[in-house]
């Protein structure tokens, strides 16, 4: 039984929490008249998502409540006009993509996700040589090197103690045998020390220049000699003690965060990762990690991906896929003004709010959406895995989870709302 | 409300039917038999001269799951000459080697396929394949779950729990999953590499656990056995690829000790070493293997020349070949303790040695096994060739002028060393509605599809029967689903979707208390969320599951 209810109080176990990409999904969830109180598992920024009390709002045309149905006709007449809508932001579930990409290619529109640039530099990677990557239970139970490079995985709160210090491991790991090295900028090491206080090893960079260490990692671990003191102001012998380790270790990870590593070309330092981790495969094992996927961006990525055959962006305004990851970002195509209409989906959060833009713009946002402008239609939405069942897909594009609905919210889903908009097209 | 096909020529070989007038009768989306001479018939097609056989079904075929949606996403080229424009009915998309989802199952239907089975289901990749096939519209699907190389069941192996406690573990497998079936690729090979095992014979030890690829297939196989799981145990084997595995081909089939066992994609592992490059067809002796041991059962995995992309559970042997992607680019990913995969895409060159002669090896072994009820017709799609190249392959098979033709125009060493040339059997019509139909279906259990007998699914597909074998079969002129007209002239009419078939095996819940303390200890999902509810594929999925019955 994952639900247990009193008069006027339910308990949900087993809750997936669908706020960052890592998807855990052990919170146990009390629902007290409609107020959520997180018991067990909770981050901070679950309880600050799942904690808060749902805004009131009202779908809005031109600033003004409306009831829902009016909404849903004035998005209808707006994409009807329109040539070439974006439908962009795409913060929603596997459901609310499927609509997505059913709407797209009914108005030949591009489609885009919110995190779109860090989505685009692994798929760079994936489209030019390749890689070879994990998952996190593979990391729980064997890795013995994880190497944080340009990241520190504090946007994803949990994932030291869900895949990192564990009480037990399936081939008797154990936390004092794993060793952690960041790379990179400013990184906060603390997540990084063993239970037993046994600490990581940090190598200080900029971001832009961790690309240069881990080539110099890679050349160290082929056995050349490098006629240097020093890459990136990290002397050579440092980075030997860490190549040494590379080629000693059982099974090491390398994780980065697309999204972090916000830097020009940032594929083709993912790509130094993947190539070290290739070349040390040839001899031991090794794999890439990648920690992104927040706002559903895995799952959109992923239904794209299914649906179109081409994982995002992609234009259908000729009335077939066409893919283009970088001519199609949200910001070129409206600074280019290659659209007519913006149709942004927010339905996790209200961090990233749409672009302010000079044509009809409709926005399906959280209920406390705070917008600079006003937008031509707003509708506020439910959020999958709070208010409504539905389906994620987790940040290593494997292992997919179940969403709940732990309460009853008055918003309606964006996979319910956009259901409605193609049928009445 | 009664739909009458009539003077068409019926292949119907589960009633022993082959090439006879029949008129054959639809009510209520189900085959009938001929109602009263008062039963208004509503509609009428007249099938003069055509050929009518149930819709066809492709018992291996890579449609949905991680590893065919990572092929997608890595190859945009793939995908650029064969985009595939929006209609008034279908949805737009692209092939070729890697199509998506709603394409393909256009383009199935349109090839008269009414059935499509995903064969590499990873347990924690489960979810994501069933949305897939969700979105894979027009055909029926189901998916067969992957063991082997799974921590707790190599666990279990190794501590040597009884076989009812591994037949428990199956079976919760297949009711956690929603699967058809249990396949097993590279019997604990996947497992072995993470360790850094580099390849396993069917003999050798996985360094962790200390057990064979030998244990896990006779245990798999027993517990396929003792739940009643229609579909033998679905296995790709150890050493895919490598020359001289014939051997271990026919070791793996001695392994079983009759059990029944279901050898996939078995092309790839019939290779001898024989010659000047060490690289020969096996294809006699594994013919010969398969006829003598009525337990097995075979699907033949042809290549066929061109671009395509490789992607497998066999996460060892994609490394293995990783060298020889074309072009330039790789996956391999270990998964959740459980599974892996590799995608790795490649071109089969006629002029290239090795590529022609898995040709012709492939061509050898449907040509050599005698009986068409344990042979399927499949490419491995998209790892032979796509399934798009099945009526080409059809004709290979059906005509031996055309085949001689083909076999003229690959590499000269390659066909000099096959004995493709001295073999004259052509399949026939019959042959073909065995090997893609009838065959197929009771291998997996589907009582009542893969025939036109009453009571039957009014799964058909209406062909003309032209002299080219490819254009027959590359277009019909009428498809029917559930006895709705779907396809015309190979094209989309209307767009339907197919049912997810499933089973229910019987098993002991019990092993559910030492899995729940299982994945609380090691796992990174909750036992809960990792079994997938009904609701999943009916709500939001694709509306209906048929589960089907145990033996």
């Amino acid at each position: 039984m994952d639900k247990t209810s009193t008069n006027s109080s339910t308990i949900n176990k087993d809750v997936t929490c669908p706020f960052c990409g890592i998807l855990c999904d052990d919170l146990v969830i009390q629902n007290q008249d409609e107020t959520l109180k997180i018991l067990e598992n909770g981050c901070p920024k679950a309880v600050a998502s799942f904690e808060t009390k749902q805004a009131i709002s009202s779908p809005k045309i031109n600033g003004k409540n409306v009831p829902l149905s009016d909404a849903i006709t004035a998005i209808c007449n707006i994409l009807k006009k329109s040539h070439n809508p974006l439908i962009a932001g795409l913060g929603t579930d596997v459901g609310g993509m499927r609509q997505v990409m059913h709407l797209a290619d009914k108005t030949g529109a591009i489609v885009d996700h919110m995190h779109g640039n860090a989505l685009i530099r692994n798929s760079l990677v994936l489209q030019d040589l390749g890689w070879i990557t994990t998952t996190m239970t593979e990391i729980r139970n064997r890795a013995d090197l994880i190497i944080f490079a340009g990241t520190d995985a504090r946007n994803y709160p949990r994932f030291f103690e869900r895949t990192i210090w564990n009480k037990k491991s399936m081939f008797k790991l154990k936390n004092e045998q794993r060793q952690i090295v960041y790379i990179g900028d400013k990184l906060n090491s603390k997540a990084g020390t063993s239970p037993n206080g046994k600490p990581p090893t940090t190598l200080n960079c900029k971001t832009e220049e961790i690309g240069e260490v881990i080539s110099g990692l890679h050349a160290l671990v082929t056995g050349a000699t490098l006629d240097v003191n020093e890459i990136a102001g990290i002397k050579i012998k440092t980075l030997q003690t860490l190549a040494e380790q590379m080629k000693a270790a059982k099974y090491g990870v390398i994780v980065w965060s697309p999204a972090e590593l916000d830097i020009p070309h940032a594929e083709l330092t993912i790509q130094n990762f993947c190539e070290i981790v290739k070349y040390l495969t040839r001899y031991t094992r090794f794999a890439g990690f990648s920690l992104a996927g927040n706002d559903g961006a895995t799952s959109a990525n992923s239904v794209c991906a299914w649906q179109s055959g081409y994982p995002l962006r992609v234009n259908f305004n000729k009335g077939y896929p066409e893919y283009d990851a970088q001519r199609y970002s949200t910001h070129n195509v409206l600074k280019n003004k290659e659209v007519d209409t913006l149709l942004w989906i927010s339905s996790f959060s209200s961090d990233v709010n749409s672009p302010r833009a000079s044509i009809p713009t409709i926005v399906l946002g959280t209920p406390d959406t705070r917008l600079n402008f006003k937008p031509d239609v707003f509708i506020p939405v439910s959020t999958p895995g709070v208010d409504d069942t539905g389906q994620l897909l987790r940040t290593d594009s494997v292992v997919s989870l179940p969403l709940k609905k732990v309460r009853q919210s008055p918003y309606e889903s964006v996979n319910t709302i956009l259901k409605q908009v193609i049928e009445r097209m | 409300m009664y739909i009458k096909l009539t003077n068409g020529i019926v292949y119907d070989p589960v009633h022993g039917i082959n090439g006879e007038h029949r008129d054959i009768y639809i009510n209520d989306g189900y085959i009938t038999r001929k109602p009263s001479s008062n039963t208004k018939i509503c509609k009428t097609y007249d099938m003069k001269g055509k050929i009518i056989m149930a819709g066809a079904i492709d018992i291996h075929t890579h449609i949905g799951g991680g590893k065919i949606n990572i092929a997608r996403m890595m190859l945009p080229e793939d995908h650029a000459a064969d985009l595939v424009e929006k209609t008034e009915l279908t949805r737009s998309g692209c092939g070729y080697a890697a199509p998506s989802t709603l394409t393909a199952g256009y383009r199935y239907a349109e090839m008269g396929y009414t059935a499509c089975f995903e064969p590499a289901m990873l347990p924690s990749n489960a979810r994501q394949t069933h949305m897939e096939m969700a979105d894979t519209p027009m055909v029926d699907k189901g998916a067969y779950a992957m063991l082997g190389s799974d921590d707790f069941f190599l666990r279990m192996l190794a501590s040597k729990k009884d076989q009812a406690a591994i037949s428990d573990y199956v079976g919760w497998t297949i009711n956690a999953t929603q699967a058809l079936g249990i396949k097993v690729v590279n019997p604990g090979g996947i497992s072995a590499f993470k360790f850094n095992q580099r390849k396993l014979e069917l003999d050798e030890l996985n360094q962790y656990y200390g057990v064979s690829p030998r244990d896990i297939l006779k245990s798999l196989a027993r517990a396929v056995t003792e739940l009643g799981i229609p579909h033998p145990l679905h296995v790709h084997g150890c050493n895919l690829g490598v020359p001289g595995n014939l051997n271990t081909t026919l070791e793996t089939i001695r392994a079983v000790d009759g059990m029944r066992m279901h050898l996939t994609h078995i092309q790839f592992h019939s290779y001898g070493t024989e010659g000047d490059k060490n690289f020969s067809s096996g294809a006699a002796e594994i013919a010969e293997a398969v006829n003598k041991n009525p337990n097995i059962s075979i699907d033949v995995g042809q290549i066929l020349f061109g671009q395509t992309v490789t992607a497998s559970g066999d996460s060892q042997h994609q490394y293995a070949g990783h060298w020889h992607a074309d072009p330039k680019k790789w996956v391999i990913m270990d998964i959740e303790c459980d599974a892996g995969c590799g995608v790795v895409p490649f071109k089969y060159r006629d002029k290239n040695f090795v590529n022609a002669l898995q040709w012709a090896i492939g061509l050898e072994i449907f040509l050599l096994v005698d009986d068409p009820w344990r042979v399927f017709l499949t490419t491995d799609h998209p790892n032979g060739a796509p399934f798009t190249s099945y009526p080409h392959l059809i004709r290979l098979l059906m005509d031996r002028s055309f085949r001689n033709d083909m076999l003229s125009t690959i590499n000269k060493e390659a066909a000099a060393a096959s004995t493709l040339a001295s073999i004259d059997r052509e399949y026939s019509l019959y042959d073909i509605a065995i090997m893609t139909r009838a065959a197929p279906a009771r291998s997996l259990g589907l009582k009542n599809r893969g025939h036109l007998g009453s009571g039957a699914v009014a799964d058909i597909t209406v062909y003309s029967n032209h002299k080219d074998k490819e254009k027959m079969f590359s277009k019909p002129d009428y498809v029917f689903k559930n006895g709705e007209l779907i396809v015309r002239n190979g094209k989309i009419v209307k767009v339907v979707n197919g049912a997810t078939h499933t089973l229910r095996p019987e098993y002991d819940n019990g092993i559910e208390k030492s899995l729940k303390r299982y994945f609380d200890d090691f796992q990174t999902v909750s036992l809960g969320n990792f079994k997938i509810d009904d609701d999943e594929i009916v709500e939001h999925g694709n509306g209906k599951i048929i589960v089907q019955p145990c033996m």
